[in-house]
């Protein structure tokens, strides 16, 4: 049901673990719904991702996603970093199952959040960056009709 | 991956050896079909009716009250939708269980849309119904109560004979599904007065795609699929006959086997479940805890998911399965869960194992120290246990 780069990212997590004292760090998603992700970013003066780090409560795709996800945005700018969509996500982990979209819009907004963390944190602005919201999940999916 | 510890008997078995030299002959010798006239077609009437004899024995009933089916989710369908058709001019309520499966859940969901009213049951922590809470449900015009014999994800075996009684001093039918308690459990259904009952070849080392309802005799019900005259005109289509033999010679073996299955099924059991229970932290057992089936392990997890458990676990060669939203396709995690009370993100860490009589104890030994490791590194991954053990120190 998953490629091959998803088994290996759920393997293999890339920066999976904490920062201390990090720059920002953003937590999207609720338990009731089974998925949580928290990243940290250590962001420098010069606004590069210095270092990235997750940590996520869910399915083997909610892993891969946030693996993946701190991957790409590992060594960018934070303008390059607001780049880096669910789209980018998914292509990068060769195509998701459909049921499983949704935890790539979850890894897109915990970048966000952590990248709001850092600019509230500084007093700053980020183009394009909106507050996040605290349920991605509200009223995103409807019951299939079953009969 | 050679290894393979395959513990998710109650989604379906290996089909034994001895069932599948017995269907063999059926597909190449005798396929005649039995409605037909020549004596080469006997071959198959025979054996068909010889295996009626051994499943209406195995339940203490008679040959005649055994109708062929396509499995388990077609007898859960043709019992409630064929109790509600004949008997809804005597009335339109039906009582069921929150935690039935989803053959009986979205039946009774159908009904619902068709003018019928239904009352699901509470169950306790352990997933057990209230039986004064079902006799407060019967009204007048209740017509069915529908309870499982055992649940398939947490193992907890109902008071059927209780609920039988119940049913019968008010005049109501009374269907079980027993898809996953036949073979496991004695079931005597003139004792326990079970008017319905559905059962499945494939959960009990039968083949997949034949079941079987019994309906007790001088029930109204009616046909549920129409065509010919096959099984006393009561289920049309030509009767797959390799696989009622595969059925029946199932059955057979589950009643001979019995006894001495189960009780080495609950010493494997019982040990997984100690082993886990003493030796994970912050786990939790899932169902009754002495009333359940002989191979039913089902715990919960906190802090992980299940079907990251459930990959991992994969990639040492066990095959597992869970209540997490992420197995079922939607967000909420497992009906059963939700209805003995567990919070939504405990759910989600469920795990069911369900053994077969192959299983030993070195077996356990393997997957209990693979399921320490995984849990332990789902659990370093988690943000719910991060925060956890934050507060535990501060």
């Amino acid at each position: 049901m998953y490629s091959e780069k998803v088994m290996d990212h759920f393997q293999h997590p890339r920066n999976m673990g904490e920062i201390e004292g990090a720059s920002g760090v953003g937590t999207v998603g609720n338990a009731k719904c089974g998925d949580i992700m928290r990243i940290y970013l250590d962001i420098d003066d010069n606004q590069i991702i210095r270092d990235v780090k997750f940590k996520t409560f869910g399915c083997g795709a909610a892993v891969a996603t946030s693996s993946m996800a701190t991957e790409l945005v590992k060594g960018k700018n934070i303008k390059e970093a607001m780049q880096v969509t669910n789209k980018a996500v998914m292509e990068a982990l060769d195509g998701l199952p459909p049921v499983k979209v949704h935890c790539s819009l979850l890894a897109e907004e915990a970048i966000h959040a952590a990248l709001w963390d850092y600019a509230q944190k500084n007093g700053i602005e980020i183009e394009g960056l909106e507050k996040p919201k605290s349920d991605i999940h509200e009223g995103e999916e409807e019951e299939d009709e079953e009969y | 991956m050679d290894k393979l510890i395959y513990l998710d008997n109650a989604a379906t078995t290996k089909t034994a050896p001895e069932v599948v030299e017995a269907m063999l002959p059926y597909f190449t010798e005798y396929y005649g079909n039995p409605s037909s006239v020549y004596s080469f077609a006997a071959k198959s009437k025979e054996a068909e009716d010889r295996q009626r004899a051994v499943i209406a024995d195995a339940l203490g009933a008679k040959s005649n009250e055994i109708y062929f089916t396509a499995g388990g989710t077609e007898s859960d369908n043709w019992a409630i939708k064929a109790t509600a058709e004949a008997y809804e001019s005597k009335g339109k309520h039906i009582i069921t269980s929150r935690i039935e499966h989803h053959a009986v859940l979205h039946t009774c969901e159908y009904l619902e849309k068709r003018g019928f009213e239904v009352t699901y049951l509470n169950v306790d922590e352990n997933g057990v119904v209230d039986l004064e809470e079902l006799k407060q449900a019967i009204r007048p015009d209740t017509i069915l109560i529908s309870i499982m014999f055992a649940n398939n994800e947490i193992g907890t075996i109902e008071p059927v004979k209780e609920i039988g009684a119940i049913a019968k001093e008010h005049g109501i039918l009374f269907h079980t599904d027993a898809v996953q308690a036949f073979g496991q459990i004695p079931i005597q259904v003139d004792e326990m007065n079970i008017d319905m009952l559905s059962a499945s070849g494939h959960k009990l080392n039968g083949p997949k795609g034949i079941g079987f309802l019994y309906i007790r005799k001088g029930l109204k019900l009616k046909n549920f699929i129409h065509g010919g005259a096959q099984e006393r005109k009561r289920r049309a289509g030509t009767e797959n006959v390799p696989g009622i033999v595969g059925l029946g010679t199932a059955v057979a073996r589950a009643v001979r086997t019995m006894e001495e299955r189960t009780a080495k099924e609950k010493e494997v059991r019982d040990y997984l479940i100690d082993r886990v229970l003493k030796e994970i932290p912050y786990t939790k057992l899932n169902g009754h805890p002495t009333d359940r089936l002989p191979n039913n392990a089902n715990f919960s997890f906190r802090f992980i998911e299940g079907e990251s458990m459930l990959l991992s676990l994969d990639m040492a060669g066990i095959c597992g399965s869970s209540g997490s939203a992420c197995t079922s396709g939607s967000l909420d995690p497992s009906h059963v869960l939700l209805a003995i009370g567990l919070p939504h993100e405990i759910a989600h860490g469920s795990l069911r194992l369900t053994l077969n009589e192959e299983i030993t104890k070195e077996d356990i030994d393997y997957v209990v120290e693979n399921l320490k490791k995984i849990i332990e590194n789902l659990r370093k991954m988690s943000p719910l246990y991060e925060d956890f053990i934050k507060k535990q120190t501060n």
